[in-house]
């Protein structure tokens, strides 16, 4: 009963203890708050991948790929079709993006999956990731509302905002031409007729200064001529770009926020070159209009990947057998009823999927390495925050040696009234776990209004120092993503308590095995 | 020595103690050989000058210390061997103590200081469970002290005499069989130091407490039934005074 009252007391009394629960508080709520934006910023990440990839994915080794998705997808039923929810074909290759940016052609390395929009949607959430479909936020704000409704399955064709934008640009366009071709008409009486070739080939290339300048001239020109009926008409080819590989962040020098410089948009054209699947490869190259750009939020992935419909990539690679007619496919997404069973899924598959023409993986195992990094970083920066506490720790030892010698003479009078050692050992070891239960409660606590609060408290942040903390162009998320698991709040926790009554071990000692009467002699 | 007893009569005798104390490179023989019986009731009082073992005489019987060469006999048993945990309870149950400079906890009030033994005696349940009937009894002895007014006070709120009345009460609260009272007047004025005497002879009188004092003080000395007179280590002689 001595041991609660006077742990109690010396809790009240003592200010300088007050030091020590600050300190293991703070160790606590900042161990919570970078865990949980930590675990938040991964899972999401995990989120993303996962998203785009799919649950299990079986490859070929070859472009060329395999004959007949239909047998494929079959065989894949056949020895797991319990824990199936979803398979799609899909071809993946290497390819090219070209584009007309401000007057300049634009070349980027991208890897083409080629895709079924309604089958891939089954094995992820590719909505989620396609522009068209969430709204767009600036300043925690709608700022455009989403362009299609949820209930619209993912398909190659423009949206309404799309389709006017492409009307607009080709018009505009035909417009330009018109006025150039009187122009030239009324300045040069003698038409040379290779520079009109040229002109109409590359109309923006004479005009190199002009903003509205159509970057796609060239294609519609094409386009008109094959298809004199809808001068509007879509490329036979249909992509998704990734947001990274047709936009670039930049400052804009009146308000000094980052902005999003958008270089192609949907209903814009693009030229593709890929490699056939003939023996040897050569090259191939065909038009697509941009139906969607996605944003998955991985960089990886938003300034590499292009989907695009698959039966054109199909075509356009020579991946058609001449003698049955079927298409051929690189790969296969799967969608799983429970993904625990994963491995066991995979094992099955291997089994079917002969290991010299295919690789089976689930997506963990497809971005290994990255998902190891990850772990490897929060590891260590728990093992660094972890140091905080530890060094909360050697406070309370240096504050507790203190006090121990303080209370010298208390002890003595203690051992006197007939309090045993271990009694006098108890007083300090239950004050350092006050300490630790007292600065890791209210460390929770304040971790946890801290990680709820978090986008308020990066706000004023930002009001105060007058610079953004957490830009969302540069990071994708419209706020700070955290996630708080408990079993991390509550190990957090436990641990400083250790470390406090582990730090108060070696003063409540020597508290024990002080000698009475010298005690009692300190005045 | 001289004193021949009848045995029964004996309560707490030392045999042959000795007690060396390092004092830097130095040792210093404190105590050498000292015999000494006290009778069950007596109130003994130990006089010496400073240096002379008397304080230490005290520790080594109040088992706050243990003896290089002797013994410590408790009703005819030795107890300054046993184990540490029954030395504490002995110290608890047998022995109170009351110090020079009171040595009153400063967190605790004075309820609370002189709750402190029973609070060590018992386990938190048992405490619990009996916490009225130990509060009546602390207070009880708070009375007896005179100190009713001043339960819910801090020692730094207390006159000197105060504390010294509220360190008996406390050494009086677990109902020992010997008072160990080490210069009890030593800190305070004649006149209040004389209330304290007044105090122990009252309780040695009507509780037949064994009470053991230490003094320096001629005076103070006097008022106990027996007077032993200690220097350098050793007893020097013990004078009987005459009942009055």
């Amino acid at each position: 009963m001595y041991k609660t009252l006077l742990c109690q007391r010396y809790l009240r009394t003592r200010f300088i203890a007050l030091a020590s629960i600050i300190s293991v508080m703070l160790g606590v709520a900042t161990m919570i708050v970078v865990n949980s934006v930590m675990s938040g910023f991964s899972s999401q990440m995990r989120d993303r991948i996962h998203g785009l990839l799919a649950d299990v994915v079986i490859e070929s080794h070859s472009y060329d790929g395999v004959s007949d998705p239909d047998l494929q997808i079959r065989i894949a039923r056949e020895v797991a079709d319990d824990y199936i929810e979803a398979i799609t074909p899909t071809v993946e290759v290497y390819g090219m993006l070209n584009f007309n940016f401000a007057g300049q052609w634009i070349t980027k390395p991208v890897t083409l999956i080629g895709i079924e929009p309604e089958g891939k949607a089954k094995v992820g959430p590719l909505r989620s990731f396609l522009d068209s479909y969430n709204p767009v936020y600036a300043e925690n704000e709608i700022s455009r509302k989403a362009l299609r409704p949820d209930s619209e399955q993912p398909n190659w064709n423009l949206s309404k905002d799309a389709v006017e934008y492409r009307r607009e640009k080709i018009d505009r366009q035909k417009w330009y031409e018109e006025q150039l071709a009187a122009m030239e008409q009324a300045e040069t009486p003698l038409i040379d007729p290779a520079a009109a070739t040229v002109e109409s080939e590359n109309p923006e290339g004479a005009m190199p200064n002009d903003p509205f300048a159509d970057p796609f001239g060239d294609s519609t020109a094409a386009n008109a001529d094959s298809e004199p009926a809808d001068p509007y008409a879509l490329m036979d080819g249909r992509v998704y770009v990734g947001v990274g590989l047709v936009s670039y962040p930049y400052r804009d020098p009146e308000t000094g926020k980052m902005k999003t410089m958008m270089m192609a948009k949907p209903g814009d054209d693009v030229k593709i070159s890929t490699v056939t699947a003939g023996r040897p490869p050569s090259h191939a190259a065909y038009q697509a209009t941009i139906v969607d750009v996605f944003k998955s939020g991985m960089t990886e992935y938003d300034s590499n990947l292009v989907f695009c419909n698959l039966d054109e990539l199909q075509e356009v690679r020579g991946m058609l057998s001449p003698a049955t007619g079927k298409r051929a496919i690189t790969s296969l997404h799967i969608k799983l009823k429970d993904y625990t069973q994963a491995s066991d899924v995979v094992e099955r598959l291997k089994s079917a999927f002969p290991p010299d023409q295919f690789v089976v993986k689930t997506w963990e195992q497809k971005q290994g390495p990255l998902l190891a990094a990850v772990e490897v970083e929060s590891a260590i920066l728990n093992v660094l925050l972890f140091l905080i506490i530890a060094v909360a720790g050697f406070g309370i030892l240096a504050i507790f040696y203190m006090i121990v010698v303080e209370k010298t003479r208390d002890i003595g009078i203690l051992k006197a009234l007939g309090a045993s050692s271990s009694g006098i050992m108890s007083i300090f070891l239950s004050y350092g776990l006050s300490l630790g239960v007292v600065g890791s409660g209210v460390g929770v606590v304040l971790g946890l209004l801290f990680v709820h609060y978090i986008n308020e408290i990066e706000d004023v942040i930002t009001w105060v120092t007058g610079r953004k903390v957490f830009d969302e162009t540069i990071y994708y998320f419209p706020e700070i993503p955290t996630a708080v698991h408990p079993s991390m709040v509550i190990s957090v926790a436990l641990g400083a308590m250790l470390i406090a009554v582990l730090a108060s071990v070696f003063p409540a000692r020597r508290a024990a095995r002080m000698h009475p009467v010298e005690s009692l002699r300190r005045d | 020595m001289n004193q021949v007893l009848t045995p029964p009569a004996i309560q707490l005798s030392a045999v042959a103690l000795d007690k060396t104390y390092r004092k830097g490179p130095e040792e210093v023989n404190v105590l050498r050989g000292v015999n000494l019986d006290v009778r069950r009731g007596e109130f003994l009082s130990i006089i010496g000058r400073s240096g002379s073992g008397k304080s230490t005489l005290l520790h080594l019987l109040g088992l706050l210390d243990s003896p290089d060469i002797g013994e410590i006999r408790l009703e005819g048993k030795r107890i300054d061997h046993l184990p540490a945990k029954t030395r504490d309870q002995l110290r608890n149950r047998v022995f109170g103590f009351v110090f020079q400079f009171y040595h009153l906890l400063p967190e605790l009030t004075v309820l609370e200081n002189v709750l402190s033994p029973l609070m060590i005696r018992y386990s938190s349940w048992e405490y619990w469970k009996r916490r009225k009937e130990l509060q009546d009894k602390a207070q009880e002895m708070i009375q007896e002290v005179g100190l009713s007014h001043r339960l819910k006070h801090r020692p730094n709120q207390l006159s000197g005499g105060e504390m010294q009345r509220a360190a008996i009460a406390r050494s009086l609260v677990s109902e020992p069989e010997i008072l160990l009272a080490d210069e009890p007047t030593g800190n305070l004025d004649v006149e209040t130091g004389k209330g304290i005497i007044e105090l122990l002879n009252r309780l040695n009188s009507e509780r037949q407490l064994t009470i053991m004092m230490v003094t320096h003080d001629e005076a103070i000395a006097e008022r106990a039934q027996r007077i032993v007179r200690l220097s350098k280590g050793q007893i020097e002689n013990i004078r009987e005074r005459a009942a009055g």
